[in-house]
């Protein structure tokens, strides 16, 4: 499966943004998420989530205001532990 | 050197660093007149400004905190520069209300926010373990919420003036602070200064309003939250805002020892009670409000000088909610509990766990 999931967190408050992608995270050993935020601090929130449990992250600023956090790993690196 | 320093407040050490510093301010603000354990109080201090106001006519808590209005100025003018002013509202405003409303009683029973509960442990003060054990409790009853599809729906972008309302909200405050009118009935009010008690003690408001915006440059840039910090370390394993508790309760525990303000024992303890159950309980509404709401006190303040509509509505229901906690007897004194304190604890903690359970996604009526 290589889908990408899109968690539109935008609008909503802490911690919510980071809930909404952790469950995100524990329905797929890996692959591609796209996280949609439109505070700083979400994003950052957000990505360092995604570093602490081990994938890679690329945040942009997107012409709205708002930010898409896109969060990768392998799928099979989950396995291999 | 400005630059550096706000990469290192952006940094995974930014809250320590605001942690530090507040642990070393707030003692020193208790040194310079502020009244004792209570060198920077949100909650107090937000009852204050309801009495000063004449919300309630507690005489000895009134008195216009300049810090609090600091705090919201000082997070506006880092969100201005870093650009990450972003008016913002509409997440369930009349929830959060009443959230602060009753997260200020739980305060008032305890007698402190997260903030001054810390600073009470840092000098010695250990009434306060209970109440960090119920802000332990309230949170992690939090999470459980937030885990289980809590939400209190989206805000939305809003024009800038509605992110101006509370910025210019601590302007009329410390105007009212300055000006002191006196035009009321009997030569009072309508601002009512306590001549007793912690409202009479303050530091001079230029060091107190310095010190306030210091913090909130400092929490805005680093996302300094006292009540995140135990939910993200329990939710998440995530420790990174903890240490920003731990670094003030730590220079606020050496600031104490220095300054002569440390004390060890249960009972005498300023501005405190000994009753544990209650101490326990206050807290524990406290901070299931405040994490159902996204943030402690402080937290809510620094978001409404980013422009955060509902973290403004979140304040004035704290305002709102001393005004009630003072007139219907439910704030505890020295001497314990108020008569209605306890009952009142067991409705605000019935009302944020239907709020819990019925503001999920999956049960959303």
């Amino acid at each position: 499966m290589s889908e990408t999931i899109t968690v539109d967190a935008r609008g909503l408050s802490c911690p919510q943004p980071v809930v909404e992608t952790k469950k995100a995270m524990g329905k797929q050993s890996g692959g591609t998420i796209e996280v949609l935020v439109d505070t700083v601090t979400s994003r950052e929130n957000v990505s360092r989530l995604a570093r602490n449990q081990g994938w890679e992250v690329s945040p942009e600023e997107l012409p709205d205001g708002g930010y898409r956090v896109t969060i990768t790993k392998a799928q099979d690196v989950k396995r291999e532990k | 050197m400005f630059s550096s320093l706000n990469r290192l407040l952006m940094s995974r050490m930014g809250p320590a660093v605001t942690g530090a510093v507040v642990g070393i301010l707030a003692p020193l603000l208790s040194f310079w007149g502020n009244p004792a354990n209570m060198g920077i109080c949100v909650a107090c201090f937000s009852r204050d400004i309801a009495g000063a106001l004449g919300m309630h006519r507690a005489a000895v808590v009134q008195y216009i905190r300049p810090e609090l209005s600091g705090f919201i100025l000082g997070s506006l003018a880092a969100a201005l520069v870093y650009k990450e002013f972003k008016p913002r509202a509409g997440s369930s405003p009349i929830i959060r209300f009443f959230l602060g409303v009753f997260a200020m009683i739980g305060a008032l029973v305890f007698l402190g926010c997260p903030w001054r509960a810390y600073i009470r442990l840092s000098a010695g003060d250990f009434t306060a373990i209970a109440g960090i054990a119920g802000l332990i409790v309230g949170v992690i009853i939090g999470i459980y919420f937030l885990w289980t599809g809590f939400n209190l729906g989206r805000s939305y972008k809003a024009k800038t003036p509605m992110g101006m309302i509370m910025p210019a909200l601590a302007i009329v405050l410390l105007s009212l602070l300055i000006m002191a009118p006196v035009f009321g009935p009997d030569g009072t009010g309508p601002i009512f200064f306590s001549t007793s008690g912690p409202g009479s003690q303050a530091a001079p408001i230029a060091i107190a309003l310095g010190v306030g915006l210091i913090v909130g440059w400092l929490a805005q840039r680093s996302r300094f939250c006292t009540v995140g910090a135990i939910r993200d370390l329990v939710m998440l394993r995530d420790g990174h805002l903890f240490k920003g508790v731990l670094a003030f309760i730590f220079a606020a525990f050496v600031m104490n020892l220095l300054l002569g303000q440390f004390r060890l024992g249960m009972e005498g303890q300023p501005v405190a009670h000994s009753n544990n159950l209650w101490n326990f309980m206050g807290m524990v509404l406290s901070g299931l409000a405040f994490t159902l709401a996204g943030g402690c006190p402080g937290r809510q303040f620094i978001m409404s000088g980013e422009g955060d509509g509902d973290a403004g509505i979140f304040i004035l229901g704290m305002i709102v909610g001393a005004g009630i906690a003072h007139t219907f007897s439910l704030a505890s004194s020295p001497a314990g509990p108020g008569p209605f304190g306890p009952g009142a604890t067991i409705v605000g903690l019935i009302f944020c766990l239907a709020i819990g359970f019925l503001m999920r996604e999956k049960a959303s009526l």
